[in-house]
């Protein structure tokens, strides 16, 4: 860590008495967060090792994992429901992040009137639960009641309205924009409070050299964000693939039409528990969860090795 | 003076790119809340237009207000959501420093052990946890919720937080070390005022999924007694989905202990960024 040195002052010498504060500090956090999520995850990584033989949990394997990837059926449903969610997550990656980053950049030119109102405004929706935001989106895109087309047609394009929702074809571009729609206000959040972060030499000192306006925006703030706009994708990253409750909101649990919306987490949820005339299968559950798992660990793990490696640390 | 004409160009397109997505940001819930004033009719037939003397009623609500138990559904909300983010922070912030603070065998791998959360749905532990709630008899307590949402919570709190605290002059806490601080008054005096901004970015980031959360809610806590306001407007609507009245006086119902939550945290986010803001 870089840090190292300034901390070694704080410590005159290896022999001092036990430091127990520090295991005061650890202590809560490290046993609510052992009982309650490391150990039933673990848990649930084992189950996937196991099936049901003869009315008895036995050991199998890989044998879920083969199952999976190879049935006729298991394969179609997790195939589709991976490529899905990673149209999902792209679409959050081009359209939440860099207007987030827009909106941020915006807000935090200096002297700007009703930033507090914008912030405030454009954060509500984050704010809002998923039953909520489906079910007015749903609402909103129904052509039962008429909004959508109705406010199209004031600027001349109702035939551009279609049922967005309904079609294969638009649902999961649909579901990911709503989503979009909810989460913007994350990324402004957060880079909104790193902008704000900047020392005002810093932005000063670029003035003094002529550098104002897009280029200083550029040059000078976005490399000093660039932290944050990791962690925000990171986040991003984790949040869709585990990804659930909208799409069972709008969709329901077999996310349609015809599963052209059905992502990792409605398939482990429909898996799982069971949906109408599928009974829950406990084990191939835990085999989804599994997958999901080293898909979000080989996310992270591209996160913390290689790129927060590569970017450099500034300190004020 | 163009220098000047172009600052004043510029402000007003920010100010009109602003306006336009607050006015995409609030249009639905704006919509939502002005046709729940109305009769069934005047929904269908005019939706963008608020209420009138002759389209206003209240049937939705008094369908909703009927059939819903909402007043008990705020109250457990409330009390899930408020413990949990009160211990995340107590107890994010307790680890953040000690991890941030001392160098002591194993603290890179503590540090790893408790990120590991961030990546890790804990949804993907449902069934053990089910189990294990099951065992420590705590199925249908707001307890269960609490002791997940704080174990969910830890992880990015602990993340942020030691980032933020990485941040805060060691100078300044050697100086309280020479005046014969002890490490807990540091952290309690001298380290969480500097980090307040972080706290509050915190608050907001565990409060979100808490309070939103349809999953656990519906696993560990289903009793009526138990059920938080998510899951009580999502079987409510559910049951009501053709009467539009009532669908959107609940949702409107839904939304509104969010607006006054709202209202006083963004309150505190503001203060926080602004008097935390340490240069």
């Amino acid at each position: 860590m870089s840090d190292a040195l300034s901390v070694q002052e704080g410590q005159p010498t290896a022999r001092r008495p036990k430091r127990w504060h520090i295991l005061v500090f650890l202590l809560p956090a490290f046993l609510v967060y052992s009982a309650v999520m490391i150990l039933p995850l673990i848990e649930t990584l084992r189950l996937s090792l196991f099936n049901t033989v003869d009315g008895q949990s036995t050991f199998v394997g890989l044998a879920n994992f083969q199952t999976l990837f190879g049935e006729e059926r298991w394969a179609h449903d997790f195939w589709n429901a991976l490529k899905n969610n990673v149209i999902f997550f792209i679409i959050h990656m081009c359209v939440q992040n860099p207007i987030g980053v827009a909106l941020a950049a915006m807000l935090s030119i200096p002297k700007l009137r009703f930033v507090t109102f914008y912030r405030t405004a454009i954060f509500l929706p984050t704010l809002l639960s998923f039953v909520i935001v489906g079910f007015i989106w749903k609402l909103i895109l129904s052509p039962i009641w008429g909004v959508a087309p109705g406010m199209l047609d004031l600027v001349g394009l109702k035939s551009l309205f279609a049922p967005w929702l309904g079609k294969p074809g638009s649902a999961l571009v649909t579901v990911s924009l709503i989503s979009v729609w909810q989460y913007v206000g994350i990324p402004m959040m957060l880079i909104y409070a790193a902008l704000l972060n900047i020392p005002d030499e810093v932005i000063e000192a670029a003035e003094c050299d002529g550098v104002t306006g897009w280029s200083q925006f550029w040059k000078i703030k976005l490399p000093l964000i660039l932290p944050a706009i990791g962690i925000i994708s990171i986040l991003t990253f984790v949040g869709n693939f585990n990804a659930f409750d909208l799409v069972y909101t709008v969709q329901g649990a077999l996310a349609g039409p015809d599963g052209s919306t059905d992502i990792l987490g409605t398939l482990l949820y429909r898996t799982f528990f069971g949906f109408q005339l599928q009974l829950g299968d406990r084990s191939m559950g835990a085999t989804i969860a599994t997958v999901m798992f080293l898909i979000i660990l080989a996310g992270v793990s591209l996160y913390l090795f290689v790129i927060q490696r590569r970017m450099r640390r500034y300190q004020f | 003076m163009s220098k000047a004409r172009d600052s004043f160009l510029r402000t007003g397109f920010v100010h009109v790119a602003l306006i336009a997505y607050t006015l995409v940001s609030l249009f639905p819930v704006f919509l939502t809340i002005i046709n729940s004033f109305k009769d069934r009719n005047a929904i269908f037939r005019a939706p963008l237009t608020i209420p009138t003397p002759q389209t206003f009623s209240l049937i939705g609500y008094e369908t909703v207000l009927g059939q819903g138990d909402f007043a008990t559904y705020f109250q457990n909300s409330f009390i899930v959501t408020i413990v949990s983010i009160a211990l995340v922070l107590l107890f994010g912030a307790m680890a953040a420093f000690a991890l941030s603070e001392y160098r002591f065998r194993g603290n890179t791998v503590m540090g790893l052990y408790l990120a590991i959360g961030i990546m890790i749905p804990i949804r993907l532990g449902t069934v053990a946890i089910l189990q294990g709630m099951v065992a420590a008899n705590l199925v249908n307590t707001l307890t269960a919720l609490i002791l997940v949402y704080t174990a969910q919570g830890l992880p990015l709190a602990i993340f942020i937080l030691s980032e933020f605290m990485r941040t805060v002059s060691d100078d300044l806490k050697n100086a309280g070390r020479i005046d014969g601080l002890s490490e807990y008054s540091i952290f309690f005096r001298l380290v969480l005022p500097l980090v307040r901004p972080a706290m509050a970015t915190v608050a907001v980031f565990t409060m979100i999924p808490i309070w939103n959360d349809l999953w656990f809610p519906l696993i560990l806590a289903p009793a009526e007694a138990t059920k938080t306001v998510t899951l009580g407007s999502q079987i409510f609507i559910g049951q009501f989905v053709t009467n539009w009245n009532a669908v959107l006086a609940a949702l409107s119902l839904a939304i509104l202990p969010v607006l006054v939550l709202y209202v006083i945290f963004s309150r505190q986010l503001i203060r926080g960024i602004t008097a935390g803001a340490v240069k």
